[in-house]
């Protein structure tokens, strides 16, 4: 009995960021309209958006390899586990033992991976410019990232995200400045994985600017309902992150009772809002930058997250 | 050195052609004439054909003269002006396209604005041809070197926007070259008011390039009355003056937002976004149409200018003045943004000299032009404004100009509507049978546009040609954008925002 609970307590956690992801970025886009004074589209438009792409028709390139016609799914499925592995609202699930921080960036990876792969499948020329410039992205977030993790393993002797946010919220915390270097280069990483301002646009036109939206161009139908879908929950992945490794508050903890899990999805509600007010309040606030001036950005990244493993290494109490 | 007023008196002179004369050539003439633009003596005001004959205007700025050279060419050929002269190669392929005057010893003969699918060849000429309507290979010009990958953009692009072919070829990310394929919103405006009579032409005119309406219909309807020796009287020249500053102010205030959009600052585009609709709506509540379109006939005006429309200019006035210097400071403090316009699509002032580049384009690489004081056309002789000038030619630069142009149209508005006389607004004229024609130049808010009609018999327009000048604008974006990064054209054409459609006509 005990085990089937357990089991349905984690398919609600996969349900639930399937969920919730659509909406969190329709929220973000309402949030940004009306910081711009517009009214902004309704904030469930995201889910009509992919019923609508999934029921259309899948236009399909002529020299469109299998890869091409694959990678939508299994994008999609490796960020599905990915953000269903994150202790969301509660510590300590069924599956938490596969919570692993370097787990989750090797699953985004690959997505990653293969959506550059299928960038390039069909030749055009804005499918080649979108994966190279999402690899270049890429070689710099991730080694950040990974330097991230090592902050936070050193700090909480794990690299299983239940346990690590058990830890952070534990008093024995205190403040260090090497976790502050971590979050703001998560934040950054965040940033540019998710093709947000400054670092892509999102909701841009301009074919000769984008990266994300270069590479999915060939895209259509439900395969392209899967990208987005898979992008939604990219976007609530990081958000999980940050939320579950800095604000572990309201996380019910491992082994607790039914009646304890309300209060930590209402506390992770609000942290996903507050989250996504700030982002909105970011993009709005500062223009997209260039092209080549993204290694800078990234590199800041990758220092304070070095800086962050050094200090570590220098005292454990820093 | 003789200059272009002894060269049009060498030539024979021809009758009832305002405000500059015009005058028809020997071959030998024509080709001094072309030396002379190609020192950079005079500048090329534009280039058109007709059956049998092709004409050039002229502009020799130090001494403020205008004057049209014709050369008659019954066999179609003719020297070719971009030969020696770059800046007159489009204008030569679309003459030949239209009506299949050749230019000889011209470095490019690829067609312009026939693609192929009209389904005749020569439309405008009195040979035309009937044609297969299939379209033809396009040879671009070729850029070698290793590692060079091309990048085709357009005609159709992802945004809402008017059409037209980019073909990159780049090095990584830096362009090494870019090449413009246009001619794909051609329409056949010339086609069409060859033979229709004055209105119809008028309204045509009207429809070449809907962001300028104003300005082309104000180019037309001079031209027309500078033919037929029509005096507007004095409220319809305030008026018409009040109509073009509106149209520049609604579209600098809609070009500021886009460029900085282009750059994903949406806050810029949000708020100027507003302040252009307001413009709209007041000119709506003024003159009954958001972009005044058809609103200037010749004559006159069509659109009377009633108390509640002056109240409503005037209250625009006021919000503009109260909201606009915030959203320049918040333009000018944004760092991120800043980044991106400076130094960002370089154009040097000598090519926006040689290319005689008008608007925000050419006074913000050092061409210090403006039709409205230059040729100081009424009103603008009695108003008292500022042409800003900056050297840098960089994205900020053209956004910066479009700034001070948003104040100045702000002051000219003013003034006008503090000075606007009374009468009426619109006169009848004569039709006549004699052969008459007419030219403008008239400042829009992309830079001088040109006008040139003949009106013939029973008063209907034998040959109207309007030159947009977006056809000195085109060839510069291509040498602004070389040696930068792929993303960022689409903030340097923003910039720049040269019309497809006045271009294509």
């Amino acid at each position: 009995m005990a085990v089937i609970l357990e089991l349905a307590v984690q398919g609600a956690q996969m349900a639930l960021v399937l969920l919730l992801a659509p909406l969190l970025t329709g929220f973000v886009r309402k949030v940004k309209a009306r910081l711009l004074r517009r009214q902004g589209p309704s904030l469930i438009q995201p889910y009509r958006d992919l019923l609508r792409l999934m029921r259309k028709e899948v236009v399909l390139a002529d020299n469109a390899s299998w890869l091409f016609r694959v990678t939508p799914y299994l994008i999609f499925a490796t960020t599905w586990v990915g953000a269903a592995l994150i202790p969301t609202f509660a510590a300590g699930l069924t599956f938490s033992w596969t919570a692993d921080l370097i787990a989750i960036v090797a699953l985004l990876g690959s997505a990653r991976f293969f959506l550059a792969l299928a960038g390039m499948d069909v030749g055009t020329s804005f499918g080649g410019i979108g994966s190279s410039r999402e690899v270049m992205i890429a070689s710099l977030a991730e080694p950040a990232m990974l330097l991230i993790v090592f902050s936070l393993a050193l700090v909480a002797g794990a690299t299983q995200l239940s346990t690590v946010a058990a830890f952070m919220g534990s008093p024995e915390v205190g403040l260090r400045v090497s976790l502050g270097m971590s979050l703001i280069a998560l934040v950054m990483v965040a940033i540019a994985e998710n093709a947000r301002i400054p670092v892509d646009n999102p909701s841009t036109h301009l074919e000769l600017t984008m990266v994300h939206e270069a590479m999915v161009l060939e895209y259509s139908g439900r395969h392209l309902a899967m990208i987005e879908f898979a992008a939604f929950l990219k976007l609530l992945l990081y958000v999980s992150l940050i939320s579950c490794v800095f604000l572990p508050w309201g996380l019910a903890s491992a082994g607790a009772g039914l009646e304890s899990l309300a209060p930590g999805v209402v506390a992770y509600v609000g942290k996903l809002a507050v989250c996504g007010v700030l982002l909105a309040v970011f993009e709005t606030a500062i223009a997209k930058m260039r092209v080549f001036r993204v290694p800078d950005f990234l590199g800041a990244a990758l220092m304070l997250a070095l800086l962050g493993t050094l200090l570590l290494f220098v005292s454990r109490s820093l | 050195m003789p200059g272009l007023i002894d060269l049009i008196l060498a030539g024979q002179r021809v009758e009832n052609h305002f405000p500059w004369s015009r005058a028809v050539v020997t071959p030998k003439k024509w080709g001094f004439a072309v030396e002379q633009l190609a020192e950079g003596h005079w500048s090329l005001l534009g280039l058109w054909g007709e059956p049998g004959a092709v004409h050039m205007a002229l502009l020799d700025e130090s001494a403020g003269d205008i004057g049209v050279a014709s050369l008659e060419c019954p066999s179609g050929r003719y020297p070719s002006v971009g030969r020696l002269h770059p800046p007159a190669l489009r204008l030569e392929r679309a003459a030949a396209d239209l009506f299949g005057l050749l230019p000889q010893g011209a470095p490019d003969t690829r067609q312009w604005l026939d693609h192929g699918h009209w389904g005749v060849s020569y439309p405008l000429s009195t040979r035309v041809r009937t044609s297969a309507a299939t379209a033809f290979p396009y040879s671009f010009l070729p850029a070698e070197g290793e590692s060079l990958h091309q990048i085709p953009v357009g005609p159709v692009h992802a945004g809402i926007i008017e059409p037209g072919h980019f073909r990159f070829t780049a090095s990584g990310e830096t362009v090494v070259r870019l090449e413009q394929r246009l001619g794909y919103a051609h329409k056949g405006i010339e086609g069409l008011m060859a033979g229709s009579d004055i209105d119809r032409a008028a309204k045509l005119a009207g429809r070449t390039s809907g962001d300028s309406t104003v300005a082309y219909s104000l180019a037309f309807a001079r031209a027309v009355e500078a033919a037929l020796g029509v005096q507007v009287p004095p409220r319809a020249v305030w008026l018409r003056a009040l109509m073009a500053e509106l149209e520049r102010l609604a579209n600098h205030l809609g070009d500021i937002g886009a460029i900085c959009n282009d750059a994903a600052f949406a806050l810029m585009h949000a708020h100027c976004g507003v302040l252009r609709e307001r413009v709209l709506r007041a000119s709506d509540a003024a003159f009954g149409h958001r972009l005044m379109r058809d609103c200037i006939v010749p004559g006159g005006v069509a659109s009377f200018l009633s108390d509640e429309g002056t109240t409503a200019l005037r209250s625009l006035i006021a919000e503009i003045r109260q909201r606009f210097p915030a959203l320049v400071e918040l333009y000018d403090n944004t760092a991120s943004l800043q980044d991106r316009t400076v130094a960002t699509g370089r154009l040097k002032v000598e090519l926006a000299r040689q290319y005689r580049a008008g608007g925000y384009v050419g006074r913000a690489s050092g061409r210090d032009f403006d039709a409205r004081r230059n040729l100081a056309y009424p009103p603008y002789g009695e108003l008292a404004f500022d042409v800003p000038l900056l050297q840098e030619g960089d994205v900020n630069a053209r956004v910066w100009i479009r700034i001070h142009e948003v104040e100045q149209s702000l002051s000219l508005i003013e003034q006008v509507l503090r000075q606007l006389p009374d009468g009426p607004i619109r006169v009848d004229f004569a039709q006549t049978n004699r052969s008459h024609e007419g030219m403008a130049l008239v400042e829009g808010f992309r830079g001088d546009i040109l006008a040139w009609l003949r009106i013939g018999k029973g008063g209907l327009v034998e040959r109207c040609h309007l030159r947009d000048p977006s056809w000195f604008q085109w060839p510069l974006l291509e040498a602004a954008i070389e040696g930068n990064i792929v993303a960022d054209f689409p903030l340097c054409n923003k910039s720049f925002n040269c019309s497809y459609s006045g271009h294509d006509l």
